[in-house]
C-alpha cells in the first residue's frame, strides 16, 4: 500500500508527516536539519532521496540531505558559493528541484547550482548571466541582503534539459538548453510600477506546470495562465478576492483545475477577513469557487508562503498548505473538505508531498 | 598547540568533532584549515567568501576578538562563538 509522505520546511528544521493512501490520519516526526531554517525541503522520487535547503544565520547555507525518509541526515555545501574575489556572496540557498539523479539548487545571490552525486558536491550552473536586469542582482550594493534570488525552480514534465527559474523581483525565465542559455517570459504579465526593461521587471511569486504547454502563475499583482509554456501569459485575476498571493497548485490530472491562495497584497499578507480560504478554478480561470469546509472561518489570520502548498498525485487527488504560523491543513478530496494535521509548527516555508510506493 | 573551543551547534554536524580540541597551527586560518583537513566541509561552517569569518562567527583569541590572520601563540586559547541572538 502507498505511503503518503508531507515534507514540511519550517525555520526551526524539516518535519515529516506520514499517512497511507487514505490520507485521513497522519504521524509526525521532526525536527530534522539539527532546527536550521528549512526553506524548500522535496523529495526526489527517483533515487528516494529528500533534500532541504537550508540556511544558518551561524554556519551558512547547505542542502541536508536523507537516503533514508529521515531517518539519518547529513549536510553539503561543497560547491555551492561564488569565487572569493567576487562581490557575489550565497546568502541563502532558497529552492531546490530533482528529477533522475540530479539537484537544482536556487540561491541568492541569483544562480542555479546542481549536483549529479546525490548532494556530495555542487557546481555552478548557471548565474543567467547577461539577462536583461542582470545589472541589477549584480550590483553589490543589492548583495546580500537584497532578496534578488532564485526564488523557484519549476521542471517541466518531460525534458530534463528545460525549465523554468524566477528571479525574485526580476521576473520568469525559461531554458531549454539545460541552464546554456535563458530567454525572459514575461509577456503579457501585469507591472504597477516603472520597468528598465521591456522584457524584465515583473514580480513573479510562483510558477507550476499544468499539462501540455500550459502554466499558472501567482504574481504579486494578478494570477497568470499561459497556454504556450510561457510564452505570453492572460491574466485570471476576476473572480478572486485579491490579485495578491504566493502559493499554488496544479490538478495532476486536469490541466484547467488550479488552486490558489489569496492574500491581502498589504504589511499583514494574510487571508483576506480572517476567513481561511482555499480557491479552486476547474476552468482554467474562467471562474473561482471557494473551497472553506473544514479551514477556520474566524479571526484565522493565516500566511502561506510560495512554497507551502502541494497537491499529491493519487485518483482524487489530496492538497495540503502550511501558515506562517505553524498550521498544516490537508484533503484528501480535492479540497471539498479540510482537517488541521498539525498545529503547533514552526513558522512553515513550505510543504511537499511525494506517494512512496 | 591552540586549546580550541567551538560552538555546539557545530558538534552534531560533524562525526567525531568535540567542542574542545588542542590544534597546532599559527594563525586563526590555519587552525580552521586544520579541523577542514579533520572534518571536510567544516571551514565552509565558519568562514565565507572574502575569504572572512561569517558574520555571526566571532573568533577569540587569548580573550581578544580575532579575525583569520590574528597569530596564535603556542599555548593560545582560541573560542570560537556562534554570536547571535533571538527566538
Amino acid at each position: 500500500m502507498p505511503k503518503t509522505l508531507l515534507l514540511v520546511g519550517t525555520r526551526k528544521g524539516a518535519f515529516l508527516l506520514e499517512s497511507d493512501a487514505g490520507r485521513r490520519d497522519w504521524s509526525m516526526r521532526g525536527p530534522f536539519c539539527e532546527g536550521w531554517p528549512v526553506y524548500h525541503a522535496i523529495h526526489d522520487g527517483s533515487t528516494g532521496t529528500i533534500y532541504a535547503a537550508a540556511a544558518s544565520e551561524w554556519h551558512g547555507s547547505a542542502v541536508w540531505r536523507s537516503k533514508d525518509l529521515g531517518e539519518t541526515w547529513t549536510l553539503s555545501s561543497e560547491g555551492i558559493g561564488y569565487p572569493d574575489d567576487g562581490a557575489r556572496k550565497v546568502s541563502k540557498v532558497s529552492t531546490l528541484a530533482a528529477r533522475n539523479g540530479r539537484v537544482l539548487v536556487g540561491v541568492e545571490a541569483p544562480g542555479i547550482f546542481e549536483s549529479k552525486d546525490g548532494g556530495d558536491t555542487f557546481s555552478l550552473l548557471t548565474t543567467l548571466a547577461g539577462q536583461p536586469g542582470s545589472e541589477m542582482w549584480d550590483d553589490p550594493k543589492n548583495q546580500p541582503p537584497g532578496h534578488l534570488g532564485i526564488s523557484a525552480i519549476a521542471l517541466d514534465k518531460e525534458d530534463d534539459s528545460r525549465f523554468w527559474a524566477i528571479v525574485q523581483g526580476i521576473g520568469l525565465f525559461e531554458t531549454t538548453d539545460d541552464g546554456s542559455s535563458w530567454t525572459p517570459r514575461n509577456r503579457g504579465l501585469r507591472a504597477d510600477w516603472p520597468r528598465p526593461h521591456e522584457e524584465v521587471g515583473f514580480c513573479v511569486h510562483k510558477v507550476v506546470r499544468a499539462d501540455g504547454a500550459r502554466l499558472y502563475q501567482q504574481n504579486h499583482v494578478g494570477m497568470h495562465r499561459s497556454d504556450d509554456d510561457g510564452h505570453t501569459w492572460t491574466e485570471i485575476t476576476e473572480g478572486l478576492p485579491t490579485e495578491f498571493g504566493f502559493a499554488a497548485a496544479a490538478h495532476p490530472h486536469d490541466r484547467d483545475t488550479f488552486y490558489v491562495v489569496p492574500l491581502d497584497p498589504g504589511h499583514g499578507r494574510t487571508m483576506p477577513d480572517g476567513h481561511a480560504t482555499v480557491w479552486q478554478t476547474k476552468d482554467g480561470g474562467s471562474s473561482w469557487k471557494p473551497l472553506r469546509n473544514g479551514l477556520p472561518q474566524e479571526d484565522a489570520w493565516l500566511g502561506v508562503l510560495r512554497e507551502a502548498m502541494a497537491i499529491d498525485t493519487y485518483d482524487t487527488p489530496g492538497l495540503y498548505f502550511g501558515t506562517s504560523t505553524g498550521q498544516v491543513f490537508a484533503s484528501a478530496d480535492e479540497g471539498d473538505s479540510w482537517s488541521e494535521i498539525a498545529s503547533y509548527l514552526p513558522p512553515i516555508s513550505s510543504v511537499e508531498v511525494a506517494v512512496i510506493d | 598547540m591552540a586549546d580550541v573551543h567551538l560552538p555546539g551547534t557545530l558538534i552534531p554536524l560533524f562525526a567525531g568533532l568535540t567542542r574542545r580540541l588542542d590544534v597546532d597551527a599559527d594563525t586563526v586560518d590555519g587552525a580552521i584549515a586544520e579541523l577542514e583537513r579533520q572534518w571536510p566541509g567544516l571551514r565552509d561552517r565558519l568562514c565565507e567568501a572574502g575569504p572572512s569569518l561569517r558574520t555571526h562567527i566571532h573568533v577569540y583569541v587569548d580573550r581578544e576578538r580575532a579575525t583569520l590572520d590574528t597569530q596564535l601563540e603556542p599555548r593560545s586559547r582560541v573560542d570560537v562563538i556562534a554570536a547571535i541572538s533571538g527566538g
